[in-house]
């Protein structure tokens, strides 16, 4: 047994209680008792179990109504009905409301144990499968990421060094850059990959809503909180929680999430149980977090405890020798998914595609090829299966230093922000080099 | 607390040559001094006349109430077929980390079972019974280990499997049990 198996008990009478606990507890379960379907449900708001074995006729709410409740509650939980008055009608009845199985009292020692080794592989496996999906779909993510330019080889190696670690991690990068997926990478090749990683959206949320999803909620704390709630923090336990676009919060949640982050514990909202949760914290945003603090919108303390490590995405136009390697990828991606045999780009249009700005970045270029290889001729892609042109003329570029600027950017960048290498390339001097770069504001990803 | 003796006290008609070594498999897995004792109850107060067997919670309750000392570990030994509410019978039980638990002779013979009487098969079975609900008032809980006294056995053909005596891991156990060593 890798886990401690939880059951509980309920029944009106003491005697079947003292018994199934006795009997449990030399087995080494957990075992907890309700004499009644109202006790239950509320050790179930606060506590979860394995196995709930419950007697279907007990004075008040019986058995079975409590069976439909809890499944509603917890839809997964495994409940075996017993009674002592046996008929098809109520068994049918119990299985077609959601038991697990249905005993005669009194049964047989060997039957109840047959009876929780079957539910305890039900649950074994049921967990098996979660943590195979996770492996899964985690591996499939750090296939998305894919380039051979410097700067995503920086950006890969970032990866790498940070997984092992806990150490809370701040990805950067303009949108459609792939942040999320740096998010996967890093918890896919952490210790943490068999448990969650849990993903929240900051800037979708209203604050009060944010509170709840972060922190859980009790039954009650607020008009329509009908049961209790697990949050983000407490599902993310062993495992990661990713925060897209983090500047979006609020100041006071800013205050709530650094005292989270420094004693990993907190309370659900309108509850008041401390909640420890063991995870790593990943955020992401598309603006520059340093200058949010200077402008007094973003904790400075909140910012060094996140910012612990930072891994700085490049847009796609900056590494464009990255672009005829996701094109094949993403191809063979959606030919595999849409059962097309594998079609191929001319050459005039993959020039094009090296041509473009791709302000949407690595999601725009996807985009772009899932809809050539649905609206193209099923052979190859060419330059009318691309909607390059609208995109060309609404590009955001329309005066000749913006021009100016991204070329030095793209060919910075393609140089590793090596000035000499750069000021060659441009055929200017060092100097006229440097003042550009003064001119325009840029800096390298590592400054 | 130190741990003085282990009581064994049987109710009913025993032979004194079976209990005799029933109490030296005892000694052998439990190293305390063992002393063999005559009860005396009437059965009658704990007999279901609905199911036809013997309380076995009742009984354990009065093995506790009546017999049992703190410094002591106490066994009732049965000759009654016994059961709890719950369940159709039971073979014994044990107050977990407890200081008494019981056990029954009556479902471990073949006779029960439409098969020849053999009176060492009963003798090994009775053994590991009563070894396995003492393990229980020491803390032990069931042990996967198949040849352990410590498994859990619901048919006697399951106690037939095991051995008398504890593996390594549940004696490791007992010898870290304050009392036990």
């Amino acid at each position: 047994m890798t886990k401690k198996i939880s059951i509980l008990i309920v029944d009106d009478e003491d005697s079947v209680r003292d018994s199934l606990l006795n009997w449990f507890i030399e087995d080494g379960y957990r075992v907890e008792c309700a004499e009644n379907a109202k006790k239950a449900l509320l050790i179930l708001e606060s506590d979860t179990f394995d196995i709930i074995l419950a007697d279907i006729k007990m004075p008040g709410m019986d058995g079975l109504e409590m069976l439909r409740r809890i499944k509603v509650l917890k839809p997964d939980s495994i409940v075996i009905v017993m009674t002592a008055f046996a008929t098809v009608d109520t068994a049918v009845q119990a299985l077609k409301d959601g038991a697990f199985d249905y005993v005669t009292k009194p049964f047989d020692p060997d039957d109840l144990s047959h009876l929780i080794r079957n539910a305890s592989k039900q649950i074994t496996l049921a967990e098996e499968n979660e943590n195979l999906r996770n492996k899964v779909v985690s591996l499939e993510n750090v296939e998305d990421l894919i380039g051979t330019s410097d700067a995503m080889k920086k950006v890969f190696q970032d990866i790498e060094s940070v997984a092992q670690s806990s150490s809370s991690v701040v990805i950067t990068g303009e949108s459609g850059t792939g942040k999320e997926l740096v998010a996967r990478a890093i918890h896919s090749n952490s210790p943490r990959k068999f448990f969650p990683l849990v993903s929240v959206h900051c800037g979708a949320l209203t604050e009060s809503l944010l509170e709840s999803e972060l922190f859980g909620h009790e039954k009650g704390a607020f008009t329509g909180a009908m049961y209790n709630r697990k949050g983000r923090f407490e599902m993310a336990d062993n495992g990661t929680i990713f925060l897209d676009e983090i500047a979006t919060i609020s100041l006071k949640m800013q205050i709530d999430l650094l005292r989270v982050l420094e004693t990993k514990s907190f309370v659900r909202v309108g509850g008041n149980k401390e909640i420890t949760s063991d995870f790593r914290v990943i955020c992401a945003t598309n603006k520059d977090l340093k200058s949010l603090v200077e402008k007094g919108e973003f904790r400075e303390d909140l910012y060094y405890r996140l910012n612990v490590v930072n891994i700085s995405i490049p847009p796609l136009r900056g590494r464009k020798e990255d672009i005829p390697l996701l094109v094949d990828y993403f191809i063979r991606k959606y030919c595999t998914s849409m059962n097309k045999q594998p079609v191929f780009i001319e050459p005039a249009a993959l020039k094009r595609l090296e041509e473009f700005n791709f302000p949407g970045n690595v999601r725009e270029l996807e985009n772009m090829i899932e809809r050539a290889i649905v609206v193209g001729n099923g052979k190859k892609i060419t330059v009318r299966d691309l909607p390059l042109e609208k995109s060309v003329m609404t590009t955001s570029i329309e005066s000749l230093d913006d021009l100016e600027k991204n070329h030095i950017y793209q060919i910075l960048v393609k140089y590793g922000w090596n000035i000499s290498r750069a000021a060659k390339a441009l055929k200017v001097d060092r100097v006229t080099l440097y003042n550009k770069i003064s001119k325009y504001g840029l800096k390298s990803p590592e400054s | 607390m130190d741990l003085r003796n282990i009581t064994l006290i049987s109710f009913g008609f025993f032979e004194k040559d079976l209990l005799t070594r029933v109490a030296d498999s005892v000694k052998q897995e439990y190293p305390f001094d063992i002393i063999i004792k005559e009860g005396y109850l009437d059965l009658s107060e704990y007999f279901d006349p609905v199911r036809r067997q013997y309380n076995g919670n009742s009984l354990l309750k009065v093995i506790d109430t009546s017999y049992a000392v703190d410094d002591d570990k106490t066994m009732g030994l049965f000759s009654v077929d016994l059961f709890i509410p719950i369940l159709t019978f039971i073979f014994g039980q044990a107050f977990l980390r407890g200081r008494c638990g019981i056990a029954s002779i009556y479902r471990l013979s073949n006779e029960r079972y439409g098969i020849k009487n053999d009176d060492d098969l009963l003798l090994d079975r009775f053994k590991k019974e009563v070894n396995h609900e003492l393990g229980h008032t020491f803390g032990l809980i069931h042990c996967h280990n198949p040849v352990c006294v410590m498994r859990s056995s619901t048919y006697v053909e399951d106690i037939d499997q095991k051995s008398w005596t504890l593996c390594p891991k549940c004696r490791e156990e007992l010898n870290l049990i304050p009392g036990a060593r």
